[in-house]
């Protein structure tokens, strides 16, 4: 060939050593993010020594019966209050049924902490519910009963008012989805509404409903705040008191590897759920829904329903803390608080941005080499958000504690300079968990921007002309925006939420909003958590609103 | 010099040819369509001359330069061809107008101005110049791909499956206004398609891919009425075979009579052979001494599609004014009016004779 335009591109060969340091690249940020697991595991299977002895003797039954309990209750909350106003929300229409179509999903913005030290503010002997009530009956101290918030059926309480919109989002969508003509079907055949939900929409929603749950449930076992505050010991509590008050790492790893069990079984009934869900679509074909149109009495139950989970999953807290943070404001909002602000800031800032890094390469990794060892590690990359936060934090103190000592030590012997720790007690270390326990929030959002640009997309700029790096900057780049301003604004707000991961690894003296409202809240000082907290809640609606648009735009009657 | 030459071309995937030996020839301004079942490999030949995929054997000329060979070729982006895609591939963050004037953003202002005002007034969309591709229905959507990749005026036109996601009684109709467009233009194409109605409203040339191999490269005419072997003849269009004997120089003897034809050197008489006998070479005639009886009848709308049984038993088909109405069971009166006789070895297959006009 003598052609002088002639581009030799012979793409097998030229792409065959890149492919390799691409793919073993996602195989090492795979590993680094299965580290902390890994070596929390590591470290359980050293031999116990007395403590373990001693926490098998003592606490370890309440640590598995309470976290039994808790995760009943909250699974039966979460599916009364999720499925219920899935069901009326989607498919019956009563006033108010639009606005509490996405307004359903605020309680997401709660911290189950947050709400839960809220409640204890309202409901305590001196808060204003009693007070109330006192002044209205003339009762005195002792004459009457009142429930005991901070008790374990308290904790289920709260967690549930903050964690049923996982379960009504996806019964929502798999409600949605179902083909009206099944639920026709089952009308013809002589079933009224109600048997036609027990009998054909719950079933086929099934899997949905399933997949919510467990995550509802995997929140529920990292969560440490509420159970710390209301002096129900669990595993994540355990794990806590082990690793500080008998510092013995081995035991707490012990705990949290018992702990892991419980999530790998609520991780793989979620994946299980759904791959059944996608059978269980009846037909694409979306028609326009014919809501249930519900009158009178059925019509003040339905909205009483929805109004019930609203109010107390989100209009009480946000307003206590909102009048809270009123009555402090003056004295609580000062340079200190800024401070707070900013450390905030500064971890979900750098965590978000290298959090989508992060999935930016890995999503086009997935893109481009559809091999089976990158699907996988993709997938274990994606796994953290199933792990509690305490674990994370402790598996990644060990390994950074022990490189500090090792470099410490080499230092010293060699310059005779002392470093110091150099990662476990920077913020290096905190961020490092928010990475491995967040990638997959990133990794989901930037997935499925990436999932819209179609192969075809990319030869179409070929075929119009553009080189390859010419059709990321002028077809990628613009499509993928959005997606990557959603991750990063995603990670950001779950990092200013998180609570035991910080608590754990945030260097000496950093405090940060989440660490404050804590804090301040288990000194007894309610009112004066209340400005960090209603930060954390503002800040925590960001992503309900996204939600709730992408909710409004799949609704499903569109205009021709 | 041709628009395209696609010589002894083959592509394969992980060593696997999927698509092998294909030679054919392009002439500026004509409409070619490969035509074929799914997986047959004509997407695959289709990729290799845009650029996508490379060949495994022979060679492709875009305008007389050679563009791929199995030790190179030259990028998509430099070979002035434009594609459309099966799903458009419309970019979903630009306008209409955005989207068509994307291969032309090298050219000067004026000219761009003036190629995409022309475009938005070939497809009718003149209106919709600022609209996103989502807020366009399928037909619209298709034809901005069509305007899009025909902008930069390229020397060839490549169409994946184009109406695929079109209604199908829309297809035929689109398919022939794509045509007239592509006319006007002075485009050079090539359409990939599964559909022969598809190809017939659109294309002046047709190659007929099965299993692989190029079978046929024709005027659709010639596809229909002389189909170079048994695949093409089953492919394109409906007919029976029947088993026949070879009785003479140029005569066949069939269940329905003698048919008389020019046939290929090579056969003899006392040959078995099969006959393909397609519904408009059997004539409904009331004054026909020949009556078969009908086993089953399809209304066309104009016409019946009547099949009906030889005293051998074999079935055959003929095409009736819908004006009268047979019943099933009752027999017509039928005339022979054979223009090519086609036959094949009657073993299966491999072609024991190319078609000949009497």
């Amino acid at each position: 060939m003598t052609d002088a335009t002639w581009v030799v591109a012979r793409r097998r060969p030229a792409l065959l050593p890149r492919a390799t340091l691409w793919q073993g690249a996602v195989l090492a940020v795979a590993a680094l993010i299965a580290l902390p697991v890994l070596v929390v595991i590591g470290v359980a299977l050293a031999p116990a020594g007395d403590v373990w002895r001693h926490l098998g003797e003592t606490v370890l039954a309440d640590y598995v019966t309470n976290s039994l309990i808790l995760m009943a209750g909250v699974a039966i909350g979460t599916f009364v209050g999720g499925v219920g106003c899935a069901w009326l929300a989607s498919m019956c229409d009563f006033p108010g049924r639009r606005i509490f179509e996405w307004a359903l999903l605020l309680p997401m913005a709660l911290p189950a902490y947050i709400i839960a030290y809220t409640y204890t503010g309202l409901l305590e002997f001196a808060g204003p519910v009693q007070t109330g009530l006192r002044d209205l009956f003339g009762w005195q101290a002792g004459d009457y009963w009142f429930p005991r918030v901070r008790s374990l059926g308290g904790a289920v309480v709260m967690l549930s008012l903050v964690l049923y919109p996982y379960v009504y989002l996806l019964a929502r969508a798999a409600f949605l989805s179902q083909s009206i003509c099944v639920l026709d079907v089952s009308r013809t055949l002589g079933n009224g509404p109600w048997r036609t939900f027990f009998t054909v929409a719950l079933p086929l929603a099934r899997p949905a409903i399933v997949a919510g749950m467990s995550l509802a449930l995997m929140e529920t076992l990292a969560d440490y705040g509420t159970v710390q505050y209301f002096g129900v010991a669990t595993f994540t509590t355990g794990i806590f008191r082990t690793w500080y008050g008998l510092d013995d790492m081995n035991a707490a790893a012990q705990l949290a590897t018992i702990l892991l069990a419980f999530v790998v079984a609520l991780v793989a009934i979620e994946r299980l759920s759904r791959r059944s869900a996608r059978f269980h679509h009846t037909t694409g074909r979306h028609q326009d829904i014919r809501r249930f149109r519900l009158k009178g009495v059925k019509a003040a139950a339905a909205f009483l329903f929805c109004f019930v989970a609203l109010a107390f999953g989100f209009l009480v807290p946000a307003g206590q803390l909102a009048w809270w943070s009123v009555l402090v404001a003056e004295k609580e909002v000062d340079g200190r608080f800024l401070t707070l602000v900013w450390h905030s800031v500064e971890l979900g800032a750098i965590a978000a941005v290298l959090s989508v890094m992060l999935a930016l390469f890995l999503g086009y990794a997935r893109r481009l080499f559809r091999t089976r060892p990158v699907r996988v590690a993709v997938d274990v990359a994606g796994l953290g958000y199933a792990v509690p936060g305490t674990i994370i934090a402790i598996g990644v103190v060990i390994p950074f504690a022990f490189l500090d000592n090792r470099l410490d030590a080499f230092m010293e012997a060699t310059f005779g300079i002392s470093t110091g720790l150099l990662l476990s007690g920077t913020i290096v270390a905190v961020v490092s968990a928010y990475l491995v326990r967040f990638l997959a929030v990133s990794l989901q959002t930037v997935n499925a921007g990436l999932d819209r640009i179609r192969p075809s997309l990319d030869d179409a700029g070929r075929s119009l002309g553009l080189g390859p790096a010419e059709v990321v900057r002028r077809i990628h780049v613009p499509m993928l925006e959005g997606s990557l301003l959603t991750a990063l604004l995603l990670v950001f707000v779950d990092v200013l939420k998180e609570l035991p991961a910080t608590l754990i690894l945030r260097p000496f003296n950093f405090n940060t909003l989440a660490v404050r409202a804590f804090e301040m809240a288990s000194d007894e000082r309610l009112a004066s958590a209340g400005p960090a907290a209603l930060t954390i809640v503002a800040a925590g609606i960001v992503p309900v609103v996204l939600l709730s648009r992408s909710i409004t735009r799949t609704r499903g009657t569109r205009p021709a | 010099m041709n628009a395209l030459d696609v010589i002894d071309v083959s592509v394969a995937y992980d060593g696997k040819p999927v698509i092998a030996g294909v030679d054919l020839a392009l002439e500026a301004g004509v409409i070619g369509c490969l035509l074929g079942p799914s997986g047959c490999g004509k997407t695959s030949l289709l990729r290799a001359i845009a650029g996508f995929e490379p060949v495994a054997t022979g060679e492709i000329r875009l305008d007389g330069r050679t563009v791929s060979t199995p030790r190179g070729a030259l990028a998509p982006e430099r070979r002035n061809v434009g594609m459309v895609f099966q799903d458009f591939a419309l970019f979903p963050h630009l306008t209409v107008a955005d989207n068509i004037a994307f291969g032309l953003r090298k050219r000067p202002a004026a000219e761009r101005a003036r190629r995409l005002a022309e475009l938005l007034d070939l497809i009718g969309l003149a209106a919709s110049a600022g609209a996103y591709p989502h807020q366009l229905s399928g037909g619209q959507q298709q034809r901005v791909a069509l305007a899009r990749a025909m902008a930069p005026r390229p020397a060839i036109l490549l169409m994946d499956e184009p109406f695929s996601s079109i209604d199908t009684e829309l297809r035929v109709q689109l398919a022939a206004e794509v045509r007239a467009m592509m006319l006007r233009d002075g485009m050079t194409a090539i359409l990939v398609t599964h559909d022969q109605h598809e190809a017939f409203a659109i294309a002046d040339r047709i190659a007929v891919i099965g299993d692989g191999r190029l079978r046929q490269w024709d005027r659709p005419y010639a596809l229909y009425h002389q189909p170079a072997d048994r695949f093409v003849a089953d492919f394109i269009g409906e007919g029976a075979t029947i088993a026949g004997e070879i009785v003479g120089a140029g005569l066949v003897r069939t269940g329905l009579g003698e048919i008389a034809g020019d046939l290929a050197a090579g056969l003899r008489p006392g040959d078995a052979v099969a006959v393909l006998v397609r519904p408009d070479d059997i004539v409904h005639d009331d004054a026909s001494p020949t009556r078969l009886p009908v086993v089953a009848r399809t209304f066309r709308g104009s016409q019946y599609l009547y099949e009906l049984r030889l005293p051998t038993g074999e079935t055959v088909f003929t095409l009736a004014h819908s004006h009268r109405e047979h019943e099933v069971g009752e027999a017509i009166g039928v005339r022979l009016d054979v223009r090519h006789l086609t036959v094949f070895s009657a073993g299966g297959d491999p072609v024991a004779s190319q078609s000949a006009r009497r």
